[in-house]
This record gives structure tokens, sequence and C-alpha cells, in this order.
């Protein structure tokens, strides 16, 4: 019993050591938030990305629609939407290929919320903007190429 | 904690309701260098906001820094009337938060 206690109390402690570093910027918050998948917005690359998000790399073609300008005169405000028919949708991510780090976001959706999804997003350059659909243990995608000529990325 | 940071307009047409959320915060990249000092600006964005329907989470959104500042979302789902609750609430790489409540109309 009194081992368990001291185990419990250490357990404690640790774990206020961590929040204390993680608010200090010391540590990445994936302590924090546990469902914020660290490894798939860290990754360089849309296939890290993928492979971080869903645990695969491949996509098939779905119907997916993705609404956004052919020419963004200011990278660091495109608005993009979203949507999509496939029905079950679990998560939906977006992807701007050329990004340092190429996942933007990802939206986890219950039964009851519809294929669709608008936000505004920054992109360094001209890029392609993907966006991928988990429905059934499935994933599609479609894909739009966007022309930026002003960079959203702080250079 | 900045309070009122989120403004929320939630419209029943017919089964469908729009969800519009607009939320004031940095999105910072960390990329950016601050001209004055030479550093890079530390990044500062908000990584999760979660959206729920009378206490029901209909969507759960995780963000990176390549969310536009003064992020914008708009989301859509089914079963919501008009007087029925949706919260938003965010929190960021900080660990600051905030929610908000608005009826849908």
């Amino acid at each position: 019993m009194s081992i368990k206690r001291r185990t419990f109390l250490q357990g404690t402690m640790a774990g206020s050591v961590i929040g204390v570093a993680a608010s200090a910027g010391l540590l990445s918050p994936r302590t924090v938030l546990a469902a914020w998948p660290q490894a798939a917005f860290d990754s360089e690359n849309v296939a890290g990305a993928m492979k971080g998000l869903f645990s695969s790399e491949t996509a098939a073609d779905g119907d997916i629609t993705i609404k956004a300008p052919d020419i963004a005169e200011n990278g660091a405000v495109v608005p993009i939407t979203v949507t999509s028919g496939i029905k079950g949708i679990e998560t939906m991510a977006l992807i701007v290929e050329k990004n340092p780090r190429p996942l933007a976001a990802s939206f986890d959706m219950s039964p009851t919320t519809e294929g669709y999804v608008s936000t505004r997003v920054k992109m360094g350059k001209t890029s392609k903007l993907i966006a991928v659909v988990k429905a059934g243990g499935k994933l599609y995608s479609a894909s739009k190429e966007v022309k930026v000529t002003i960079g959203g990325c702080g250079g | 904690m900045a309070s009122k940071s989120i403004r929320i307009r939630a419209k029943a047409e017919g089964a469908s309701t729009e969800v519009k959320a607009l939320i004031s915060h940095e999105m910072e990249t960390g990329l950016r260098v601050d001209k004055k000092t030479g550093e890079k600006v530390p990044a500062h964005f908000i990584k999760e906001v979660v959206c729920e329907h009378n206490g029901k989470t209909i969507l759960t959104a995780e963000w990176s820094v390549a969310i536009s500042k003064n992020p914008y979302l708009s989301f859509k789902f089914t079963g919501g009337k008009a007087g029925d609750d949706v919260k938003i609430s965010w929190v960021d790489n900080k660990d600051d938060r905030d929610s908000e409540t608005a009826k849908i109309s």
C-alpha cells in the first residue's frame, strides 16, 4: 500500500515538472494535449505528415471539392473551403505541399458533422493544397494548385 | 485570460446548422524575425479547437502554425435547432485557453 502511494506521489511530481517545463516552452506540449499529432505536424514532407496522421501515405481519389483562389495575392491569408459528399467522415486534413511543415490542420468529426470545413491558411509559396478525408477506415484525397504572389511564412 | 477572443454565429437552416467562428489570436509561426531585435519571434499558435453542440463534441480541430492570424473556422452539422448551445473552446501552445457559448438562431 505504502509503495503504491509512493509511486503515485512520484508520478504526480514528475507530471507537474513536465507541466512546468511545457508551459515554459521547453517541451513540446504533447503532454498537455494527448490528441495533437506531434509527429505529423513536425514532418517536413507530405508523406511524413500522412504517415503520422493516418499511418498510410496513399489515398484514393474521392468526392472532395477544394474551393480556394487560383491566385492568392497574400499568402498569409488564403481562404480554403473543403466539401465532401463521402459518408461517415472521421477526419479531414488540410495539407499545403510546399510549406516548411506541410500539415496545416486536421479536423476530427462526429457522425452528425457534415463534410464541410472552411478556414484560412498561410502559404509560403505557390503550392498544391491537398485535402485528405478518412472515412470508414479508407483514405481519399483531392488537390488544387494555388499560386502565391507574396508568401505568408514570415520571410 | 483574454476573454471574448471568440465570436460565434450559428444558424440553423432546415436540418443543417452552419457555425462560423472568428478567434482573435496572433498565430505566430516561430519563423518570423523581429526587425528590431533580429531574433526569431517564438511560435505562439492555437493547437486545438473543440466545438460542442449541447455538450456533445462535434468537431475537434488540430491546428499548426499554418492557420492564418485571427483564425476563421466554419463547419456544418445536422441535428441542431434554434436555441441549442454551441460551445467553442481553444487551447494554444502556451496553454492559454478560452471558450465561448452561443445559441443557434
